[in-house]
């Protein structure tokens, strides 16, 4: 039996009906053909699912849709404003700090809830912060350098 | 932006697609009319399969196709035998099952759930059999064999043709090399070492998992989205299974999240393709991460070495036996083999060397490429036994790998001359960036031991092999590039299009690359063995040069110019008093605002018999890597506290993608040294997970991995430049145990090096003392 739930997705007030059994990254990569979040282990371990619920990291693959209902949905499509790019999405292209790209989208926005937490983490914190999301193929010196960059402004 | 003399580190052309979440992989695409499918495998390591019966399935609501033996057998449209090198396997379990996780049936049904459901509905009845679990037990006398005969393809590779199973034996190919005598050698030494060093299976990975979209159109012509790293393999592997000319199935290939080696050659295509052509519409199937476990693993090792050396150090005789567990089907596992045996007595100059490197068919999941390619497995070994060399003769490491190390000129194994090999620069740098000459001054901090480590390697890249291209001029004046290269996060399209802007004097953001297309691009072997940049790269540059030629031709008709009046500067072409841009010529070509030029370029490596002796590869990778590990003596524990890697680039076309591969396959071979290993119980994988089976993080990170760009030119490579992706990953691990030893004094022989086996290591020590 299909659940109504209302959800703001990158801003937009979104009505949408879903089966109680699917996943937050279900419904936002199959009904809204937002894709940029990958589906990478569907165990709530390598952060390619990462979405921004209310703000906070969340593991898409791990959450019912249903449980955010009401909810404020911020996705890598979102991210970029009118014509510019968020700086971590500048950052991450100047200091190379992806490969194939399966990642990515997790990779910055978690950056982004932690630098919404605290504007001005030292590199310690950036990496305990983002051990929770895997690169294989191994830009993790970069990652680390453009997240820096973006928080020394 | 930096530069060297050839090199710029410009914005990868794929980066803004990937950072905006619009990159479009295989799991985010739907072409109309798709449905789902899925594959139910065997539970068992061997077993007979005696009965199926999908009735059941056939009646859940949405399900539109089961697909079974029933269907491959007995359709004249197919050939069920399948395989790269030798056919030996089937799209779906034929007579028998021969690993956990072997396809057995698989469904199409509209919803994925309703396909899963269908799943557990379908019975078979298995009779097991008993099962070879390791190289031991399959190498054992009377052990039950995997195949008792295997069919060859028609046309196989050309570096494979000498291979054969042995019959009889679940011996799947024994690559043997020989070179002076290696009794006389151990005769004529001062000293004898004999070591055996293992690995376990590993898995690459990717964070995208396999997937395939397959659609059979009504004439007959098959069309197939897939993450693959050769779609050309693919479509001659697809033709022969469907009995139709190569020119009836296209292979589309987006871009790959990560690839590793562990989506070169079928995977999924052809059951996908089987099952779409039985349900009659397109169907996807996505791999889940437990199954993506099951479909290719990195081949377990087990490698002995005998060493005979003289009292200064100097190599005289090295035996190599290499057994690599290949799994249940040949797959690459016999290319691995010999490509490992080729390099197994590592880059050093020894007079007498005797190598037998063999892959074992076992009840295990298929083992197949892996970024190192079986020279991981070898380096591991003979890097590990330099050490215990050097420590016996009382010798500094990075003595004994530069007293025998290559050098250009030097005689390989099968007695060709190595041409571009900076092996001794990138053995000096890394051990200067590790402050190797300081090595003695270290402290000890109460428990915690200090040590540096060092090791070096060589490979080889596929030889033969063919990469052509195209590239067309626009009437904008800007290129296009068609190739069969996968984007698969080595950032090719970005080399490929630098290549092509140096050569024709136009900005690489006015190059566009295409993704890879059967139908449109030309013929390329393979997006592996780092043959890209080298092989492709140079494919491009000719095709530009073809270009600038037809363009040389145009002026020298249209303009009545003699051709040595031509001259190209940066985009312009020059003659007598007149510049002109390419659209311009264009232009007066076509008389109007329209036409297009294109230009080809073919690279086939060139396979010279030097004194009878055919070229091993097309060129050599070459690279050293050095570690300072900490040591916990009381719990083992090991802390990497800097890593380093040098790497013979030939020329750096980009030297921050040169950085981002050399940095990211020492990481992954990081992640081999330490933690990572595919645990089995009676042939079943117990952590194929990423919980249970760890992969490297932000955490596991040492404060600074660095990497150093090593430029020998290549006189072949374009610009100079040679193929880098592997290189990196081979010293890592025995650099780290090489760096234990000089710590804490225990040599550890099989990886991964978890704090216990350090642990035990020690206690082992202490009773000795």
């Amino acid at each position: 039996m299909k659940k109504q739930i209302h959800v703001r997705v990158n801003g937009l007030e979104t009505e949408l009906e879903v089966e109680p059994r699917m996943t937050l990254l279900e419904v936002v990569r199959e009904q809204l053909g937002l894709t940029g979040a990958k589906l990478g282990c569907d165990i709530q371990v390598c952060g390619a699912c990462t979405l921004l619920l209310n703000g906070k990291p969340v593991s898409a693959c791990s959450v019912l849709a249903v449980d955010a209902d009401g909810g404020d949905v911020l996705t890598i499509e979102g991210l970029a404003g009118q014509g510019s790019l968020h700086p971590l999405q500048e950052a991450f292209m100047e200091f190379g700090a992806l490969q194939c790209g399966y990642c990515t989208s997790g990779f910055i926005l978690t950056a982004k809830a932690m630098l919404e937490e605290n504007p001005r983490p030292g590199e310690a914190e950036i990496r305990s912060y983002l051990a929770g999301n895997f690169c294989r193929c191994g830009c993790y010196q970069e990652i680390v350098q453009a997240i820096k960059r973006v928080a020394g402004r | 932006m930096e530069e060297t003399e050839t090199g710029e580190s410009i914005r990868r052309l794929d980066y803004e697609a990937k950072i905006t979440g619009r990159a479009q992989y295989l799991a985010d695409m739907k072409v109309p009319g798709m449905c789902h499918g899925k594959i139910l495998r065997s539970p068992h390591p061997h077993a007979r399969i005696r009965s199926l019966d999908t009735s059941k399935a056939l009646s859940i609501r949405g399900v539109l196709a089961v697909l079974t033996r029933d269907d491959i057998v007995k359709d004249q449209g197919i050939d069920p035998y399948y395989g790269p090198v030798f056919k030996d396997q089937t799209i779906v379990a034929v007579e028998k099952v021969r690993h956990v996780g072997d396809p057995v049936a698989a469904v199409a049904a509209l919803e994925p759930e309703a396909a899963e459901e269908a799943l557990s509905r379908i019975e078979i009845d298995y009779e097991e059999m008993p099962a070879v679990l390791d190289v031991s037990e399959a190498m054992a006398k009377g052990a039950p064999l995997l195949h008792e005969s295997v069919r060859m393809p028609p046309h196989g590779f050309a570096d494979l043709a000498e291979l054969k199973p042995v019959e009889g034996t679940n011996i799947c190919t024994h690559f043997k090399l020989v070179k002076g005598d290696v009794e006389k050698g151990f005769a004529e030494s001062d000293y004898i070492f004999e070591d055996t060093f293992t690995l376990p299976t590993t898995q690459h990975c990717s964070l995208e998992p396999h997937g395939c979209i397959a659609s059979v159109e009504r004439d007959g012509r098959i069309v197939v989205w897939s993450t693959t790293q050769n779609p050309f393999v693919v479509r001659t592997q697809l033709a022969n299974i469907f009995k139709v000319p190569v020119s009836k199935v296209r292979i589309v290939v987006p871009y790959l999240g990560g690839g590793y080696g562990g989506k070169v050659y079928p995977k999924l295509e052809p059951l996908t393709v089987a099952l779409a052509r039985k349900a009659r519409r397109p169907v996807r199937i996505v791999l889940s991460r437990e199954e993506v476990f099951y479909t290719i693993t990195k081949h377990a090792a087990v490698i002995r070495m005998k060493t005979g050396v003289k009292k200064d150090g100097t190599l005289v005789a090295r035996q190599c036996e290499v057994l690599l567990d290949t799994g249940a089907y040949a797959e690459i596992g016999p290319r691995v083999a010999k490509k490992s045996g080729y390099t197994a007595a590592g880059p050093y100059k020894i007079p007498n060397v005797k190598i037998d490197s063999m892959s074992i068919y076992t009840n295990r999941p298929p083992a197949g490429a892996f970024r190192g390619f079986g020279v991981s497995q070898s380096a591991w070994a003979h890097e590990s036994q330099m050490d215990v060399i050097a420590a016996a003769l009382n010798m500094d490491p990075l003595e004994i790998r530069l007293k025998n190390g290559y050098e250009e000129g030097s005689e390989f194994v099968t007695g060709e001359t190595l041409t571009g090999i900076g092996l001794k620069e990138c053995v000096e740098k890394v051990a200067s960036a590790v402050g190797w000459r300081e090595k003695g001054e270290r402290k000890s901090n109460g428990p915690l031991r200090r040590g540096k480590g060092i090791a070096c390697m060589i490979k080889a890249t596929i030889t033969p092999s063919i990469s052509c291209a195209v590239v067309k001029l626009n009437e904008d004046a800007s290129a296009t590039i068609y190739t069969g290269t996968v984007e698969m996060g080595q950032g090719s399209d970005t080399v490929l299009a630098q290549i092509v802007a140096r050569e024709m004097g136009i900005s690489a953001e006015n190059i566009q690359v295409l993704g890879v297309d059967t139908d449109v691009a030309p013929y390329d072997l393979t997006t592996s063995s780092s043959r890209s940049t080298f092989h492709m790269g140079k494919a491009v540059q000719l095709a530009a040069q073809d270009l600038l030629n037809q363009l040389k031709q145009i002026v020298v008709q249209d303009y009545g110019v003699p051709p040595d009046q031509v001259k190209f500067s940066n985009g312009r072409v020059q003659f007598l008093e007149t510049v002109l841009d390419y659209q311009e010529i264009l232009f007066k070509r076509f008389g109007m605002q329209g036409g297009t030029l294109v230009g080809q370029g073919q690279v086939k490596t060139k396979v010279t018999h030097e004194r009878g002796v055919k070229t091993t590869s097309s060129f050599w990778f070459l690279g050293a890597g050095a570690a300072e590990v900490e040591v916990d003596c009381e719990t083992g524990k090991l802390r990497l506290v800097k890593y380093v890697t040098a790497v013979d680039v030939g020329k750096a076309i980009n030297p921050l993608g040169c950085r981002q591969q050399l940095e990211g396959a020492a990481i992954t071979g990081m992640g081999q040294a330490l933690f990572e290993e595919i645990v089995f119980d009676n042939g079943q994988i117990v952590n194929p997970n990423f919980v249970d089976y760890v992969l490297p993080s932000l955490g596991d990170m040492p404060p600074s991995i660095e990497p150093i760009l090593v430029e020998v030119p290549h006189l072949e490579g374009p610009f100079g430049a040679k193929g880098i992706g592997e290189t990196a990953l081979i010293p890592v691990a025995p650099a780290i145990a090489n760096a234990i030893f000089d710590a804490v004094g225990v040599r550890i022989r099989d990886l991964p090096i978890k704090a216990e086996k350090i642990f035990l290591a020690l206690e082992e020590a202490k009773k000795k003392l």
